[in-house]
């Protein structure tokens, strides 16, 4: 079983470090990781994007053209990687900021109201974690437990007093999630 | 103590290069490696295991103090990217004249001139040509994943000893970036003069001590010791080509059609074999681990098996040279490649086999050639 994944949004958002603890998660596992970030002159505030892929056996290419899940946090993300999701894959996009909402009938949507439930939370750093835990609800391919150990991992120790919030934030995020209907244009059920 | 981390290539790397028992590393930052000499820096190895890290002036004093040191004996390292590794050109070519022991790593990036700052493998021919001037070779090897980027690196160091070489590790940005899991080696412990002497025979400057002197030069006015120190050099470049060649072979058994890539491209090139074969295309790939040997005769004989090769490289057309001169014109030969950092997906691979070698199963003489750039 193999899992490709991509992660795009703004550079500041956390799209690296939330790919990075899913890639420490799944190693953690047993399974084959890589991690393959877009590099190049950018900074915060610009476009960021990383391929994780998961799997039981050697992983192949690093780098794709299609995924079987994009984790989308802006509209230049969603302009760009909407049309990658394999046919019957998962696009999980926070709303906020976004103006043209995907159409494709042919994959399953899936909204977390991110940005807005971090801001409730009073950080907005944990953004990331609640879209993690969001895409974790719908796709349980690392247990929580080695998300927790990937992040303890990932993070530097003067910032593992916020180990609880970004655990709170995953558990949020799980709950959090919905169902996006493209016909209707509107969030339908709990997934 | 083997251990399991989740690491970028370049930090793989610089690990690896602190548990091979490297004495010295000398470096000069540079996109996309620059993490090598940060790891480095970081890592205190001057605690750790005795190892100095100096971070040089300039590329070019890095490989100079990499010769001073590999003269003396000691396992020394440098890094950088294409254009900085140009700039170490004419110390490559002295360390190869003065058959010095030394690993030098190419994290390429997208060239020529400063270029950009993405992945590339425009810097085959330089590595494996020559690149500075003289009749010398290096011994290339090809890393295509952050494990490989650990082990090549004492590979790297026993093969420089064995023959008193420079030799490349030729990487590139993509593996130098990327994390994934990696099984580290056991630390080695940096050896002692005595032990260098005794493993390796005794031709650093170590200090006299009563023997003969040694002398480490590749200055040699007379054209009749020039002419020998040179054909030294290529009996060890033949055993080289015997002893110690490295190549993986992926589906070729009943492979109708060839890639062959190295590094990054190799990747990208076997998820291109797994989407073909999907197809019902019976493609395999052949990835040459080392450039310099290259596996000329295993892609003879798999030109007796197959229809056509395709080339794949992350540049304007290099290797495929070298695999048409294997193939002795029995197949054709085509070349794909993306250019200026730009990565090639596995798709784009799958088709360019499709429109230049297997069309409709009707083979081209190899003399039509075509625009190998998209």
């Amino acid at each position: 079983m193999t899992q490709e994944i991509i992660i795009a949004g703004f550079g500041g958002q956390g799209v690296l470090s939330m790919g990075k603890i899913l890639a420490y998660a799944g190693m953690l596992q047993g399974e084959e990781v890589c991690w393959m970030p877009s590099y190049g002159p950018e900074m915060r505030g610009g476009t960021a994007n990383v391929t994780v892929i998961l799997s039981d056996d050697r992983i192949s290419s690093p780098y794709l053209k299609v995924y079987d899940t994009a984790i989308i946090l802006n509209q230049q993300s969603m302009d760009k990687f909407e049309s990658a999701v394999k046919p019957g894959g998962v696009l999980v996009y926070d709303p906020n900021g976004i103006t043209h909402h995907p159409t494709r009938s042919d994959i399953d949507i899936y909204q977390v109201d991110g940005y807005r439930l971090a801001s409730e939370m009073g950080n907005k750093k944990v953004f990331n974690m609640i879209l993690l835990g969001g895409f974790l609800k719908i796709k349980p391919v690392v247990k929580i437990e080695n998300v927790l150990k990937g992040l303890k991992e990932s993070l530097p120790e003067r910032y593992h007093h916020l180990l609880p919030l970004n655990e709170e934030a995953i558990n949020k995020g799980m709950q959090s999630i919905f169902a996006y209907d493209v016909e209707k244009q509107l969030v339908l059920e709990h997934a | 103590m083997s251990e399991l981390r989740l690491m970028k290539g370049n930090e793989a790397l610089a690990e690896a290069a602190i548990r091979a028992g490297a004495d010295a590393y000398f470096g000069y930052p540079i996109t996309p490696q620059s993490e090598v000499i940060e790891y480095l820096m970081d890592q205190r190895p001057e605690k750790r295991t005795g190892m100095v890290v100096l971070q040089a002036e300039s590329e070019i004093a890095a490989i100079n103090m990499v010769y001073g040191a590999a003269s003396s004996g000691k396992r020394v390292m440098t890094s950088s990217s294409s254009p900085g590794i140009s700039l170490k050109m004419e110390g490559i070519s002295y360390l190869a004249g003065a058959e010095l022991p030394a690993v030098i790593v190419n994290v390429v990036r997208g060239g020529p001139g400063l270029g950009t700052i993405q992945p590339s493998q425009a810097d085959y021919n330089q590595a494996v040509k020559g690149g500075g001037h003289g009749d010398y070779r290096m011994y290339v090897l090809a890393p295509a994943s952050v494990q490989e980027m650990s082990d090549f690196v004492s590979d790297a160091f026993d093969i420089a000893f064995k023959y008193r070489t420079p030799v490349m590790i030729l990487s590139d940005g993509l593996i130098g970036q990327m994390m994934e899991k990696v099984v580290l080696k056991d630390e080695r412990k940096r050896l002692t003069d005595a032990e260098i002497d005794e493993k390796y025979g005794s031709w650093a400057t170590t200090g006299r001590k009563g023997r003969e002197r040694n002398i480490i030069t590749s200055l040699y006015l007379e054209a009749e010791r020039m002419e020998q120190r040179v054909r030294k050099l290529m009996n060890k470049y033949q055993r080289m080509e015997e002893e110690d060649l490295r190549y993986e072979m992926i589906h070729c058994d009943d492979a109708e059609y060839l890639f062959v890539a190295y590094g990054s491209s190799a990747r990208i090139a076997q998820k291109a074999v797994e989407l073909g074969r999907e197809k019902g295309i019976k493609v395999g790939l052949l990835r040459p681990i080392t450039l310099f040997p290259f596996p000329k005769k295993q892609l003879f004989e798999l030109a007796d098996q197959v229809k056509g090769v395709l080339s794949v490289e992350m540049n304007a057309g290099q290797m495929v040279d070298d695999v048409r001169l294997a193939v002795e014109h029995k197949v054709p030969v085509e070349h794909f490649g993306r250019t200026g950092g730009i990565i090639h997906t596995p798709e784009e691979i799958l088709e360019a086999l499709e429109q230049k070698i297997v069309k409709d199963g009707s083979i081209r003489h190899h003399t039509t050639r075509e625009p190998s750039l998209l």
